[in-house]
């Protein structure tokens, strides 16, 4: 009788061999894409169409087997491995090797001093870098690491990328040949980009904390407060940017003081505007909501200890209210680096002058030039304000 | 002494607390009885000024409670509320502190304090200290939350419904520590409670109050033997009030010189559980023992009888 003996391993046989859906999944992605799509685009200068040119044809055989290898290693490492480690071990082998290859096709595609010629990566570029980033994010997610690691873990992608970017691997590829024309307008306009994201936040968290107390302490004005906030936020950016053009500018005919001060009916102005007044709901809300969250007996013992009111509010309300408010201000934040990009539109500057001019010459790469750094910086504000509220809120579970 | 001098509060047209007059005595415990909506715990916390009077006034040793400002007038009173209210984002320590810290005491006075009273309330200040709030069980936080209350000596106890959200065991256990930190501290306490044993338990004198008004105030036995009211004595309940007579006297107090052959119980025992070893075991006297276990005396069923008559 030997089935019932057989007949518990072949459960257990059959999990250990069973394919991971997702990388599954993301390896088909990336073969279609690594046989269907060019690796990187050739194009004699910056605004003709591309030229394709596949992996295999760029490379010499030694470097082009060496990444296919990789590849290879990370997609049976994505479909068959469950160990998260290893898992993040293979795409980040993958993404390295992705990474040297499109440099490496830089430099072999590029004539000795020719600054004509562009090298853009190309759509299995892309779409390789996607599902090796996708893979990575998984494992990471899968080894739930603490708020402390996921900052280390970004701290590293930075120092990597930097000496890279410092030692020079990328500078043959088209972005990086805009940003060696752009570098000086381009580190104005990202400081610009920051500022103008971290400003109209730190204004709107001046005035939003206030009203959301408000809110808290005084439920009938609530409805109506957050009610109009909720409108201004239905109000699409562009929109809201022509509303504020109008009563900015008479604003700055009426008192030449405000004008000197950069007040205008286009630039900085209405977009800092426009930002603040979006800021504002996603801060009054969590404010009211944290607030309302805090446990009633901690503020009546804090009252009949002998607290002052001052005391009540910031050391135990507004202590207790911070991670739901610091959530707030995440959203906020990730979103107002986002809309800045829209700025440049009316003259407001920022990493969007270069999207837009991008769009308007028709040069992706420039487009890129600004795309790239505004991903870059929402996800580090993500990150860093996301471990920020999960140590907050560790300490008191 | 605490003096509430013809208090009263009205919220629009609602009288909640109606013309209460009533003196406190220093280092006793009185508890103020009354069904919910009976006004006990605005009384209390008009004492504090957590809510302030429309009427009349509160004197503390003779001084008008609205001579300083209210937050510096309850750094002084110790107060506790049911749920105990710690602060989850501080340590076990630092809840404790709050008041001294309030107070500008120096870090090492109010190191040595934190630690004398995790001692008395048997939380090991190795262990519990640095614990968050969440950490401990249910009695544990309440005897945090009396512990901050006492944190700054204070002369005077305000608690709220204190061991309402402890299960009976635990709250017999907490009502015992309160009586001991009474008998260490001197503490003046004032409690509020809609639970009559535990008024019966730990009041020296009982407050009985209903819709706003203050029924009878009195010794616990004065309740029963001359019920001021109707309400009284449906409160303290007729078909049980012998029962709690015999249990405000320890068999220790009405023991007999004489040996007896029954059962033993400890002079500490009150008469209600004399009498329940009596019945159980069918004998006619017990013999009381004290402390050490030596004969102290001895109780029959007569002597313990006539303890239950007014």
């Amino acid at each position: 009788m030997s089935a019932p003996v057989a007949a518990p391993y072949v459960p257990a046989a059959a999990s250990r061999l069973r394919p991971d859906a997702l990388g599954v999944l993301l390896t088909a992605v990336g073969v279609l894409a690594l046989f269907g799509l060019p690796f990187v685009l050739f194009k004699a200068n910056r605004i003709l169409p591309g030229e394709p040119r596949s992996l295999l044809a760029v490379l010499p055989a030694a470097g082009a087997w060496g990444c296919g290898a990789a590849l290879l290693l990370a997609a049976l490492v994505a479909v068959l491995a469950r160990d998260a480690r290893l898992r993040l071990g293979g795409a980040l082998a993958g993404l390295v090797a992705l990474a040297l290859a499109v440099a490496a096709s830089g430099d072999i595609l590029t004539p000795p001093g020719n600054n004509v010629v562009r090298v853009a990566p190309g759509g299995a570029f892309w779409v390789l870098l996607l599902c090796l980033g996708l893979l990575a994010t998984d494992a990471i997610t899968r080894l739930r690491p603490g708020p402390l690691t996921r900052v280390l873990l970004l701290a590293g992608f930075f120092v990597v990328m930097g000496l890279s970017l410092a030692h020079g691997t990328f500078d043959h590829l088209s972005v990086m040949r805009e940003y060696a024309v752009n570098s000086e307008r381009f580190w104005r306009e990202l400081l610009r980009h920051v500022w103008l994201a971290l400003g109209s936040l730190g204004a709107a968290v001046l005035v939003a904390l206030p009203l959301g107390i408000l809110c808290h302490r005084v439920p009938r004005l609530r409805p109506g407060v957050l009610g109009t906030l909720n409108v201004i936020q239905t109000v699409p950016s562009i929109a809201l940017f022509g509303i504020l053009m109008a009563p900015l500018a008479a604003l700055a005919t009426a008192w030449p003081w405000a004008a000197a001060l950069g007040v205008h009916g286009i630039g900085a102005a209405p977009a800092a505007v426009a930002l603040f007044l979006y800021s504002l709901l996603p801060v009054v809300a969590n404010t009211a909501a944290g607030l309302g969250r805090v446990s009633r007996a901690a503020v009546e013992a804090a009252h009949g200890m002998g607290m002052t009111r001052w005391q009540v509010l910031s050391a135990v309300e507004l202590t207790l209210a911070l991670p739901v408010i610091l959530t707030g201000i995440r959203v906020v934040l990730v979103q107002n680096i986002g809309m800045v990009t829209v700025a440049a539109l009316i003259g407001g500057g920022g990493l969007g002058t270069f999207v837009f001019q991008g769009i308007g010459q028709t040069a992706m790469d420039l487009v890129l030039l600004g795309a790239i750094p505004i991903v870059a910086l929402a996800f580090t504000a993500a990150v860093l304000l996301d471990a920020l509220v999960e140590v907050l809120e560790r300490t008191k579970a | 002494m605490i003096t509430v001098e013809n208090l009263s509060k009205q919220y629009g047209a609602a009288t909640v607390v109606d013309d209460v007059s009533m003196q406190i005595e220093r280092n006793s415990i009185t508890v103020v009885v009354g069904t919910s909506g009976s006004g006990k715990s605005t009384l209390l916390r008009m004492i504090n000024r957590l809510v302030e009077p429309s009427g009349g006034r509160v004197l503390i040793d003779g001084k008008d409670t609205r001579a300083e400002p209210a937050h510096l007038l309850r750094r002084r009173i110790g107060y506790v509320i049911q749920g105990h209210g710690l602060f989850p984002h501080r340590t076990v320590a630092e809840n404790i502190a709050t008041v001294p810290r309030l107070l500008d005491w120096d870090a090492a006075r109010i190191r040595a304090r934190v630690e004398e009273l995790l001692q008395v309330f048997q939380l090991e200040p190795a262990t519990y200290a640095e614990a968050f709030p969440h950490q401990l069980s249910g009695g544990q936080q309440q005897r945090v939350g009396v512990a901050r209350a006492l944190a700054a000596e204070p002369a005077l106890l305000l608690m709220d419904e204190p061991f309402g959200a402890l299960d009976p065991i635990i709250r017999a256990k907490a009502q015992d520590d309160l009586l001991d930190i009474q008998c260490r501290f001197g503490t003046t306490i004032v409690l509020v409670t809609h639970d009559m044993d535990e008024a019966f338990r730990l009041g020296d004198r009982v407050a009985v109050m209903s819709e706003g008004r203050l029924l009878q105030y009195d010794p616990p036995a004065a309740l029963l033997t001359r019920p001021a009211d109707p309400f009284v004595a449906r409160l303290t309940g007729q078909a049980e009030r012998a029962m709690r007579l015999l249990s405000l006297t320890t068999a220790g107090e009405a023991a007999v010189p004489g040996s007896s052959t029954g059962p033993a119980v400890p002079a500490s025992a009150t008469l209600r559980e004399a009498l329940s070893e009596l019945l159980w075991c069918g004998a006619e006297s017990v013999a009381v023992l004290d402390a050490e276990g030596r004969p102290r005396g001895r109780l029959t069923l007569d002597l313990i009888l006539a303890r239950g008559r007014p």
